[in-house]
């Protein structure tokens, strides 16, 4: 082993960490039925995602008792849970979306939407 | 375990049961699980919890038709696939044929953010949709504290807990919940709390290096259950659970005798040996010939082409065929051909539990007629006083149940009460045999009674037991004004009786030949006295004749001189000659 290589691969990790992640936030919300907690889970991270992501994102509202495979297959326990499938690492928030510091937490939010203004 | 000496403790019509195909575990609870109700299964680490669930699903899916899903928040399904895969289980299969549905629940609490109100609709729904999938009856929670870890309002979780439980009994599914043991309390989180219908509480213990698990029903709603707790066993077969006292002692009897193959022990035992399913006991001092009667008796039944089964836990298999060759039997052709087969194992190699269990399963598989145990002391190495004895009853119980007759020898101590058995067994053996080493003369020799034979009649006599190398015998043992002879002291006393009957007999015939000397003697005087009575006869006739020839010289004479004289008296005289007596002859 010689020691560009290796510098260079050092760079090159160093580079992608200081860029910010490219493509669309993919959001999924799972909700049980059509409840007020359901509504209200929807409501919110609606409103979130189009004030601190600026319509770079993807929002998938899934009714967990019309596809019970997806809850399966996401690994849902609670509802409603907004999980964040990129960027990664996946993040899962469960609850209403009512706690904003919870969700703001969650979603790594107040760096990068500081740096998205 | 096939007697069902409790059926009475089990009120079947009050509440439905839902089998779960664990041995044993049906018995102590009447018939199974709570149908349609949830039951608690805690304990702590490694106490089998996990492996109790899958059996109960597995086994749901095979013996009794009913469909299960597996809700693992543990394990995910290919470990679990693979774990109980190591008890032949196979779960994949199941799985394929959609007998058992797994549903791995992860959750990561590092992932997890709690921003507001939440229920746990989602674990419901992926519950549901797995029951309806299969139409399962049977679901297995495992574990579901792993919630409390994953998520972190715990008053949500406690009140949506208690609707999960809620809804599974409206489900009308039978489901096991397995939990952690906590440190106070059943369950660290409290969960029993929630599912009270029926709690069994799994335990792992160690005593003197040497584990043991053990179940207990702690709870059962609605229902009598055995409240003991009943030491259990991980098998390569499931999960065994051994009840103690579940059994009953209504077991059949036999009236058929089978022989002990040593002729003079079969006739001490009213001629015809031992009852079929009758236990023995045989005690004895270390090097009695305990094993080598054993062997006798293996011997002589397998020759009856019955099945032997001959647990050792002192000699190796190898061993005991070669020691027995040297008294003249041949055990190996009987391996050989299948009729006896030998477990060899080192008491402390595992539990009395696990031994146990290895002896009902060999004894299930095998279906022998003959059951030897040599020595059941050694099993005390295992455990304690009481546990063998338990141990031992079970064992009993379970043979006598088989009308399998049974025999273990028990070494008794030097030093110690010699028709004392260990760990009190005595009483629940039909017969009991003690071998005793009798000293004197500078010589030990074996002598056997029979102590106990229960139903038959049965010698009180001591007999000397021989082994030579044609096998075992025994012999009457001298019993004479100075007690009881055996050995180089038996035969010297049998020796001076008969050297004493040989010099009786030969004064007889000294006598006897004296005495015909003197006959013979006399006889020759008879003869000596006849003769000389013969001649004195022969003279007397000589001077007869002689007084004879005078009288007539004399009379002639007389005639003469008168005829001379001319004489008147002639007349007189021949009269006088004619009234002459004769002498007889």
């Amino acid at each position: 082993m010689n020691t560009t290589k290796l510098s260079r691969a050092t760079k090159a990790f160093e580079k992608t960490l200081a860029t910010q992640p490219t493509g669309k936030c993919v959001l999924r919300l799972y909700v049980a039925g059509a409840s007020d907690r359901s509504r209200q889970a929807v409501l919110r991270a609606r409103q979130l995602c189009e004030a601190e992501l600026d319509g770079n994102f993807v929002l998938e509202v899934i009714d967990v008792y019309q596809q019970p495979i997806l809850a399966r297959d996401g690994q849902i326990v609670a509802t409603p849970t907004l999980v964040r499938e990129f960027p990664r690492p996946v993040r899962r928030l469960i609850g209403n979306l009512s706690n904003t510091t919870g969700l703001f937490v969650g979603l790594d939010l107040d760096t990068k939407g500081k740096a998205a203004r | 375990m096939k007697n069902n000496g409790h059926k009475s403790m089990a009120p079947a019509a009050h509440l439905p049961r839902c089998p779960t195909g664990i041995q044993g575990l049906d018995e102590i609870t009447g018939g199974g699980l709570p149908r349609g109700r949830p039951t608690l299964v805690c304990g702590g680490a490694g106490c089998g919890k996990t492996l109790f669930a899958a059996e109960f699903l597995v086994r749901g899916a095979m013996q009794f038709g009913e469909t299960g899903v597996f809700m693992s928040f543990e394990e995910t399904d290919g470990e679990l696939k693979s774990n109980v895969a190591s008890l032949r289980f196979d779960l994949a299969g199941l799985v394929r044929r959609k007998k058992i549905v797994l549903d791995h629940v992860h959750i990561e609490r590092s992932e997890i953010t709690e921003t507001g109100e939440y229920d746990l609709e989602g674990l419901f729904v992926r519950l549901n949709h797995a029951i309806d999938a299969i139409g399962a009856r049977r679901v297995v929670l495992d574990t579901l504290e792993a919630l409390f870890a994953g998520l972190p309002n715990e008053a949500i979780l406690r009140a949506e807990l208690r609707r999960l439980f809620r809804w599974l009994k409206d489900k009308g599914v039978t489901a096991v919940i397995t939990a952690e043991r906590g440190r106070e309390q059943l369950t660290r989180h409290g969960l029993e709390e929630y599912v009270s219908d029926c709690v069994i509480l799994l335990d792992h213990r160690i005593h003197d290096q040497i584990a043991t698990r053990h179940l207990r029903v702690v709870k059962y709603r609605g229902a009598l259950h055995g409240t003991n707790e009943f030491p259990f066993l991980i098998g390569d077969e499931g999960l065994s659970v051994l009840p103690i006292t579940s059994l009953g002692l209504n077991h059949k009897v036999s009236n058929e005798r089978v022989s002990t193959g040593i002729p003079r022990l079969d006739a001490m035992l009213g001629g015809r040996g031992f009852f079929r399913g009758s236990s023995i006991l045989l005690t004895g001092t270390p090097g009695t010939g305990k094993t080598s009667v054993a062997a006798c008796l293996a011997q002589a039944a397998a020759r009856r082409r019955e099945r032997v089964l001959f647990f050792s836990f002192e000699e190796s298999p190898d061993q005991i065929i070669r020691n027995m060759r040297s008294i003249g039997l041949r055990l190996e052709p009987l391996v050989q051909r299948g009729l006896l087969r030998f477990q060899a194992a080192r008491p402390t190699l595992c539990g009395l539990e696990m031994h146990l269990a290895t002896m009902f399963k060999e004894i299930t598989t095998f279906q022998p007629t003959l059951v030897i145990v040599d020595p059941i002391t050694s099993l005390l190495a295992a455990g304690t006083d009481y546990e063998t004895k338990g141990m031992v009853t079970r064992l009993m119980d379970f043979l006598k149940g088989g009308q399998i007759t049974s025999l273990f020898t028990s070494l008794t101590r030097g030093g110690q009460a010699l028709e004392q058995s260990e760990i009190a067994m005595s009483s629940l053996m039909d017969s009991w045999l003690l071998l005793q080493d009798f000293e004197g003369n500078g010589e030990r020799n074996r002598v056997l009674y029979v102590l106990k034979a229960r139903g038959m009649a049965h010698s009180n006599q001591v007999r000397e037991f021989l082994i030579s190398d044609r096998g075992i015998d025994l012999v009457d043992a001298y019993i004479g004004p100075s007690g009881v002879l055996t050995g180089a002291s038996r035969v010297a006393q049998s020796a001076r009786e008969k050297a004493e009957a040989l010099a009786n007999q030969q004064e007889a015939a000294r006598r006897k030949r004296e005495l015909e000397r003197k006959r013979e003697a006399l006889e020759q005087q008879i003869a000596g006295l006849r003769s000389e009575y013969e001649s004195e006869e022969v003279e007397l006739r000589r001077i007869d004749e002689q007084v004879g020839t005078r009288t007539r010289v004399l009379t002639a004479e007389r005639t003469e001189l008168s005829r001379l004289r001319q004489a008147d008296g002639a007349a007189a005289v021949s009269a006088r000659c004619r009234s002459k007596p004769r002498i007889k002859r």
